[in-house]
């Protein structure tokens, strides 16, 4: 364990010194959410010692921050995955990706972020150190600054083990405006990465399967796919996007299709989904196009800018990017996918939740 | 997943589908195959087959899912034993939202009765031995196909002395409903794809009695989208060639005789019920599995005293005519308004399987057919 010790202060200081508070605790107590002594410790031990920036060395109620003039965008997210840690990532990655993404898909540039955190009492101060680095790692990857947060703690079972929840903030260029409403007939949807990973890595990582598959999560950032993206074409002409989290592809196109007055067709063969992947929701009846992702997105570009956006996705490492559908004006309001041997079914808006806690 | 690869290939797909439109050219009416199994139905919705075939072939959709047959009386039982002091009901996810009387049990679990998703029955033995001051009941149900693995924990918890354990049994028997359909009357078929997870316990020798009894086809088959047209294609066969006979187009996993191990462990774990009712399809002489008196002490219906109200099907409901082949789901007169994978009013929409949320799900799309 990597503890802060309180700094060798020599007698006689001036009290211009900042009063470090001595932080040995291995176990979350109520008492690290009560505001005092031990709330103070942690902070400073854990958060500050992995997020401190320059400008938030002041324990202020806010973080301050020089906005210029335009858009912002504006997210949050709330985080109870189980279990906190599985192959590929851990709740405090996603929780830095997922917001990281949520605002790049608004097509901002991620700046800040504010993390709070509800811990119930017992967990450890180990673990929520790893927790922590994750965030760090996460965020220095992404380009962001995590510049506030919170933390409080609960008794035992009233929470289970620790649910974070982030807000980010991203600037928006003026020349970049996305929307269902901008979407027309021969649009093209381009996916940016293998589909399924991260559902399948948590469900299996629960233990409770009798199947093992070397599956990982496929968490991570994505805003600089998006900027290369961006660099590569005339930013009309990207008319709408999504991070395919929660409910997986099938239910963002869904959304689309419902926003828009268009139909969606989409080429099953040309969906990349690794062979574990496949195999794991085959076994269990899963239709990957439902299972959550956390580091892939899906949009939508105009006919003759597609093959260009393609070619700056996979410049950019997403080396599987690829068109994998378009919209069409049969079909209104209705995503439909066509298989290898022409056979068309509908993609139906999931019903339930087949996997639960998985982000 | 090379192997599941093979049995989705396209070019041998088309192949198949020119030689079924081939044989049906010449058909004096339309044929209409039921495919007995909710896995079945499940591909030919998902893979879209339907649209692939010619007109003059269609599918008509079994009682094989047996989540579907599970009637409400059934379901109420299960929640009230759920709501019992100190038991931990574990079931599969499927049936939680199947409707009893009033709600399902993901509603009872929400209220706090302890209900838990499991995989295998041999988890919820696991959970028994975990658990030792509760009482862990197991939802038992399917056809022959999953019987065996309950038979299996049951008997490892009589050897094992696990005094916590019951089985709440639903195992149904998959012949006794393909009579009552084929004796029913305005029932037109012409062919089954037959069970292929059942017979690879009970053998395909047991649909002997489709062909000699009432002179209809079988093809045991699998369930890839290749497996059933190629089934298609061996019905058409047997039709224009005038046979009717059992033919093994599964021979990849089922054996004529079936798995004699399996048999002979539910010969001895189970006995058969006088009746057991289904929904839509009321009650089928000698259709359900309980348990046999040996192993009586793990039969929660002796351990418990159930309710066992017999609720009725929902007036509006017409899952028994989904379920003999007389209506199409979308022809059911609440099937997308009163009837949903949302709120189900019968349980042909809730289980995946079910000829209702496959064609829900799937294959509600206007497109054209093959010719």
């Amino acid at each position: 364990m990597n503890e802060m010790k309180a700094p060798e202060v020599p007698l006689g200081a001036t009290d211009h010194i900042p009063r470090r508070s001595q932080f040995n605790d291995e176990t979350i107590t109520l008492a690290h959410g009560a505001g005092g002594k031990a709330s103070a410790a942690l902070i400073e031990a854990v958060f500050i010692n992995a997020f401190g920036a320059p400008d938030v060395t002041a324990l202020t109620d806010s973080a301050i921050l020089s906005v210029p003039a335009g858009r912002i965008g504006f997210s949050t997210d709330s985080y109870v995955v189980n279990p906190i840690r599985f192959p590929g990532a851990s709740i405090g990655d996603l929780a830095v990706n997922g917001t990281v993404n949520d605002l790049a898909v608004c097509g901002a540039r991620p700046l800040w972020l504010s993390a709070a955190f509800i811990i119930e009492e017992g967990f450890e101060v180990a673990e929520l150190r790893q927790i922590v680095a994750d965030m760090r790692i996460a965020a220095e990857r992404a380009g962001v600054q995590i510049v506030t947060g919170d933390t409080k703690v609960v008794p035992r079972n009233a929470c289970d083990r620790i649910f974070i929840t982030t807000a980010g903030v991203g600037l928006i260029l003026p020349e970049r405006v996305l929307g269902a409403t901008r979407v027309i007939e021969g649009d093209k949807i381009i996916l940016s990465g293998a589909i399924a990973a991260h559902g399948m890595a948590v469900m299996i990582a629960r233990g409770n399967l009798a199947i093992n598959a070397p599956i990982s999560s496929d968490s991570a950032p994505i805003n600089e796919l998006v900027e290369a993206m961006y660099s590569a074409v005339e930013p009309g002409s990207i008319r709408w996007m999504r991070d395919a989290t929660r409910g997986g592809l099938g239910t963002v196109m869904n959304e689309l299709a419902g926003d828009s007055k268009w139909g969606i067709l989409l080429d099953d063969e040309a969906i990349p989904i690794a062979e574990p992947v496949r195999g794991a929701c085959e076994m269990l009846g899963i239709d990957p196009l439902y299972v959550a992702n956390e580091g892939c997105f899906v949009t939508v570009v105009a006919q003759e800018n597609a093959e260009q956006a393609v070619a700056a996705l996979r410049a950019g490492g997403a080396t599987q990017a690829g068109v994998i559908g378009e919209i069409v004006s049969q079909l209104p309001q209705v995503v439909a996918i066509r298989n290898g041997f022409g056979g068309t079914r509908l993609v139906d808006t999931l019903v339930g939740d087949p996997l639960p806690r998985i982000c | 997943m090379k192997y599941v690869d093979e049995f989705r290939d396209p070019t041998a797909a088309k192949e198949l589908i020119a030689n079924i439109a081939a044989l049906a050219k010449n058909l004096p009416r339309t044929l209409r195959f039921m495919e007995v199994c909710g896995g079945h139905t499940h591909t030919i919705y998902r893979h879209g087959l339907e649209y692939l075939l010619p007109k003059s072939v269609e599918f008509i959709h079994g009682p094989g899912c047996p989540v579907c047959v599970i009637p409400a009386g059934r379901v109420d039982d299960a929640i009230w034993l759920a709501n019992q002091p100190n038991v931990i009901f574990t079931t599969f996810g499927d049936m939680m939202r199947v409707p009893g009387s009033s709600g399902n049990m993901l509603a009872a679990k929400a209220r706090g009765a302890d209900i838990r998703f499991i995989y295998s029955p041999l988890d919820a033995l696991k959970i028994a031995q975990d658990n030792p001051t509760n009482q862990i009941v197991f939802f038992a149900l399917g056809f022959e196909t999953t019987a065996p693995a309950t038979a299996i924990a049951i008997a490892q918890a009589k050897t094992g002395g696990v005094k916590n354990f019951s089985v709440f049994c639903n195992h149904v028997l998959i012949n006794p409903p393909l009579r009552t359909i084929l004796d029913a009357e305005n029932v037109q078929i012409d062919g089954f794809i037959g069970p292929g997870h059942v017979a690879t316990v009970v053998g395909s020798q047991h649909f002997e009695f489709i062909p000699t009894e009432y002179q209809l086809p079988i093809i045991v088959t699998g369930f890839e989208p290749l497996d059933i047209l190629q089934s298609v294609n061996m019905l058409l066969t047997q039709y224009v060639e005038g046979r009717c006979q059992v033919e093994n187009q599964y021979s990849r996993v089922v054996r004529k005789s079936g798995n004699r191990e399996a048999l002979r462990l539910l010969e001895h774990v189970f006995t058969t019920r006088e009746s057991f009712e289904w929904r839509g399809l009321g009650a089928i002489g000698n259709s359900g599995y309980r348990l046999a008196d040996d192993y009586g002490e793990f039969d929660a219906e002796v351990r418990f005293e159930l309710p066992a109200a017999e609720v009725k099907d929902h007036p509006a409901c017409q899952c028994g005519l989904v379920l003999t082949g007389q209506l199409k789901p979308a022809e059911c007169q609440v099937f997308g308004s009163g009837c949903t994978p949302e709120n189900p009013i019968g349980t042909c929409m809730v289980s995946p399987e079910g000829a209702c949320a496959a064609y829900y799900t799937f294959g509600r799309l206007a497109r054209p057919t093959a010719d």
